[in-house]
């Protein structure tokens, strides 16, 4: 279903763990103008620090590639967040779904996915191998004010 | 992630604070089991007050302490967990494992 977008941002970075924070800061600061509450910007933060830990562990594990992270203002407060790589892709989504399935080593839980289901409204996941990997999160905002026009 | 170890009579008090996600996991993990072999404490607490953000990170931490802590035949106990963190070990279900209060 194709939302209509009122406002977004796109940021572009290197997949350097370091860029993590940067990272659900930015699109934080970027919701704060839909008037959340405090919750919902800790849900926000928790499920953009998933999604980007995943692309910059999974899609490039022995190299350094581009990740890209957009968050969009939707039609009814809905907020739209897609994390995009262009990395080496998921051979099963089912299963990289799965709580406690990790290929990210002993400081991964596996819970990523897990999280980001719970913080977020909807999460959709679409890879190919080879050629990276998009998640796309939803979350509808309680509306305490009219968002910015 | 800072970290602040306090250890008397076998009793192991480690302190966090700062962000603990998948940047900090792997020092953190490093320090923790560091002070785990350091001390080998009959009893671990790790003290979360001072966590400003965690994500599943977090939960890779905690899990890695309570495994050392079983070998050792010893307990673990997580305290003062923020709000936001609890929240990640609550969907993860963490509390089924590891004792939080």
């Amino acid at each position: 279903m194709k939302q209509k977008i009122s406002n977004y941002i796109t940021l572009e970075f290197l997949s350097r763990s370091t860029n993590e924070g940067f990272a659900r800061t930015a699109v934080a600061c970027f919701a704060a103008q839909m008037d959340p509450t405090l919750n919902e910007l800790e849900d926000i933060k928790t499920a953009v620090s998933e999604a980007v830990t995943n692309a910059i562990v999974h899609a490039y594990p022995v190299s350094l590639g581009k990740v890209t992270v957009k968050a969009a203002v939707c039609e009814g407060n809905l907020l739209e967040i897609t994390v995009k790589d262009r990395g080496r892709g998921i051979p099963d989504i089912d299963k990289a779904r799965q709580p406690m399935y990790t290929t990210g080593g002993e400081e991964r839980s596996g819970m990523g996915f897990t999280i980001m289901e719970s913080f977020m409204d909807r999460v959709s996941v679409r890879s190919v191998l080879g050629k990276g990997t998009t998640v796309v999160m939803r979350k509808k905002l309680a509306a305490r004010r009219s968002a910015v026009k | 992630m800072e970290i602040t170890a306090k250890s008397t009579d076998r009793n192991l008090l480690l302190q966090f604070s700062g962000e603990l996600d998948h940047h900090a996991a792997r020092d953190t993990i490093r320090e923790v089991e560091l002070a785990i072999d350091a001390a080998l404490p009959r009893n671990l607490v790790l003290d979360m007050e001072g966590v400003t953000f965690m994500d599943s990170s977090g939960i890779a931490v905690i899990l890695r302490a309570h495994r050392r802590m079983q070998h050792l035949n010893g307990s673990m106990m997580v305290c003062h967990v923020p709000r936001q963190a609890k929240r990640v070990l609550d969907a993860a279900g963490v509390g089924r494992l590891v004792r939080i209060q």
